[in-house]
């Protein structure tokens, strides 16, 4: 194919004034290398001693950035055009922090590192690359497991850890950073013993801590990467909203039964999450893993990708997930992949922002109360594990609706208890009595509250009860052999 | 060598001065004259005063604008013949990292500023071996 390559006003004493050169290729890739066969003096001012594009250069196919596309090796038609365009750099950076100073590696790490290091791409230079730079993993959970335990393994050299749970029997389906004996320890600590154990040479800071809007912005700041590992809405946009402020790119995972998503969102050099879904779901739509469940080996597997591009990134690769959304079916073991666009009114990493600090992801969320104007939906009635056990025990007439699903039925019930998932719960109205009392129920509260909202809406009119804390506050309060989940 | 007039340096230090403390930038648009100097006609101002979380973000100009910059010049028959930044609180001297981020040709003015006012204004230019930054003759026309 032939190709134009625009050859910019400084670059032409390398082209004997020449401003534009035609040459034959089928990738940009292509073009640049026989562009600067053809003209040797030009490459040294494109490439560096690694033969990557510098980074500052930045090469544009009609008009579109070839690092948003798929790096060198975009392929090229017939009739296109090639522009080589700089970033300029700033200046009154204090030396210590450009990172052009590379740590040395001991003749330990040497040996730790060697199937990295005989691997041009990754090298010497990579390796000490990989030394100098600091990740901070939001979570040590299922994400968070994989990503902590390859990065300190590859050898980054300074990972920071965000969390502020404990060890639970039901983490450790998935959880792999932490064992049996971690149980009820704090997860940062379990975590940190574990990455030690992995790479004594790396240095590990421990944050037990909320991540919240006062102290996002100073916790990034400290890291080069950031690398999401939450699992609910409100702190995945403080995430990528504090990575914008920032300018820190945003490893992305998440999960949720059988289906995974990975992305790179770097308002710098694409889309970030918001550009991908401007508004968070309506509350409660979309159920948490604690809900919904998750296959444990899924967030193995998106977690390990993330790790991956952590990797890359700090190589200089091209290639990453920028721009790409990664969708992963391990039911049906498919990958499928979307491109993305930056949004050019997303609010945050647009051109003309709308936010500039960082808000109350809580309240975005739909997840706090609001003094609202309307008048208040009719009122929830509650009640406890407890009084509920009580008054069953006096012999009062009540009948309990559970609206789980037949599957966790047969993980754990309470005893005298009608079955009606919450999908069929309006269908099947006619098999609730309206003359006595109904106390609904579910694992936690979150779906029998909206059952009953649904039958209340359906026309339901005998008195309806949830129960505070559903099945698991009966384990824990009431009848202990009923096992948790 | 680089020509410019004194309405572009004044215009160069009243940015210096108004987004310390943080870095200005921006586009010196003219000619490459045949010997190898500079003409510059007019400035082009790029930078705003950055929020302290984009401070640390190393690259001032990002292609898209300098892409813009250059269309404003070729409109004017004209060229961006290089670029200004300040060093606040610190000289007016490359360091190695605007080094390894240069090209050769081009001209690089670093003014120095401190609080409320700015000093040293001095003009760099790479070398087509990119081993280090000459400093380059400016010369002032009234």
């Amino acid at each position: 194919m032939a190709v134009t390559i625009n050859i910019p006003a400084p670059l032409r004493q390398f082209t004997g004034g020449e401003s534009q050169i035609e040459v034959q290729a089928t990738t940009a890739g292509e073009a640049l290398d026989s562009l600067t066969t053809l003209h040797s003096g030009l490459r040294r001012h494109l490439f560096n001693d690694q033969n990557a594009l510098r980074n500052f250069v930045n090469v544009y196919l009609n008009d579109e950035d070839i690092r948003h596309a798929s790096g060198t090796s975009t392929p090229v038609k017939d009739g296109d055009t090639i522009m080589i365009v700089p970033s300029i750099a700033g200046g009154s950076v204090v030396e210590s922090e450009i990172g052009e100073e590379l740590p040395e590696l001991s003749n330990e790490e040497i040996m730790r590192y060697s199937r990295h290091l005989i691997m041009p791409e990754v090298g010497m230079q990579g390796q000490r690359r990989m030394k100098a730079s600091s990740v901070l993993m939001i979570g040590t959970g299922g994400l968070g497991a994989p990503v902590g335990m390859y990065l300190a393994a590859a050898g980054v050299g300074r990972i920071g850890i965000v969390d502020f749970d404990v060890v639970e029997q039901s983490n450790l389906q998935r959880q792999i950073i932490h064992g049996t004996k971690d149980l009820g320890r704090r997860k940062i600590e379990s975590a940190r013993d574990r990455l030690r154990d992995i790479n004594p040479h790396i240095e590990i800071e421990t944050h037990e801590t909320r991540l919240t809007s006062q102290n996002a912005l100073q916790l990034f700041r400290n890291y080069d990467i950031i690398v999401d590992g939450t699992d609910n809405f409100p702190t995945r946009y403080l995430v990528n909203d504090a990575c914008v402020l920032t300018g820190k790119p945003n490893i992305y995972g998440s999960i949720f039964r059988f289906e995974g998503q990975a992305s790179v969102f770097w308002g710098e050099r694409g889309a970030c999450y918001r550009c991908l879904y401007p508004e968070p779901p309506p509350p409660g739509l979309v159920p948490s893993c604690a809900e919904g469940g998750v296959l444990g080996v899924l967030p193995g597997i998106i977690g390990a990708i993330q790790a991956n591009e952590t990797i890359k990134l700090i190589l200089g690769a091209e290639d990453l997930l920028v721009n790409r959304l990664l969708l992963f079916d391990a039911w049906h073991m498919k990958f499928r992949e979307f491109k993305l666009r930056k949004d050019p009114k997303c609010p945050i990493c647009g051109p003309q922002p709308t936010i500039t600090k960082l808000i109350d992801y809580e309240e975005f969320c739909g997840l706090r109360a609001q003094p609202s104007a309307h008048p208040p939906q009719s009122k929830l009635e509650e009640i406890s594990a407890p009084e509920l056990n009580a008054r069953r025990l006096r012999g009062e007439p009540l009948q309990i609706i559970d609206v789980r699903e037949p599957h966790e039925f047969e993980i754990a019930r309470i005893p005298g208890t009608k079955l009606i998932p919450l999908g069929h719960v309006v269908m099947r109205m006619n098999e609730i009595d309206d003359s006595v009392e109904t106390v609904v129920h579910c694992k936690g509260g979150v779906r029998s509250a909206k059952a009953i909202e649904a039958l209340k809406s359906a026309g339901f009119t005998g008195r309806l009860i949830n129960l505070k804390g559903g099945i698991t506050a009966w384990s824990e309060e009431v009848d202990p052999r009923v096992p948790k989940y | 060598m680089i020509i410019i007039d004194r309405e572009s340096t004044e215009a160069i230090r009243a940015h210096g001065s108004r987004d310390y403390p943080y870095e200005c930038c921006g586009l010196l648009i003219g000619k490459f004259e045949p010997d190898g100097s500079k003409l510059v006609l007019e400035t082009f101002a790029i930078s705003n005063a950055r929020e302290e979380a984009a401070k640390r973000n190393r690259f001032l100009i990002r292609p898209e604008e300098l892409l813009r910059g250059e269309q404003y010049a070729r409109g004017k028959q004209l060229d961006v013949v290089g670029f200004y930044h300040s060093h606040p609180d610190s000289p007016a001297v490359p360091s190695q990292y605007d080094l390894e981020h240069a090209w050769p040709q081009y001209s690089y003015i670093i003014v120095a500023t401190t609080k409320g006012n700015t000093g040293d204004f001095r003009s760099w230019e790479q070398r087509p071996d990119r081993s280090q930054f000459d400093e380059e003759e400016i010369e002032l026309r009234t």
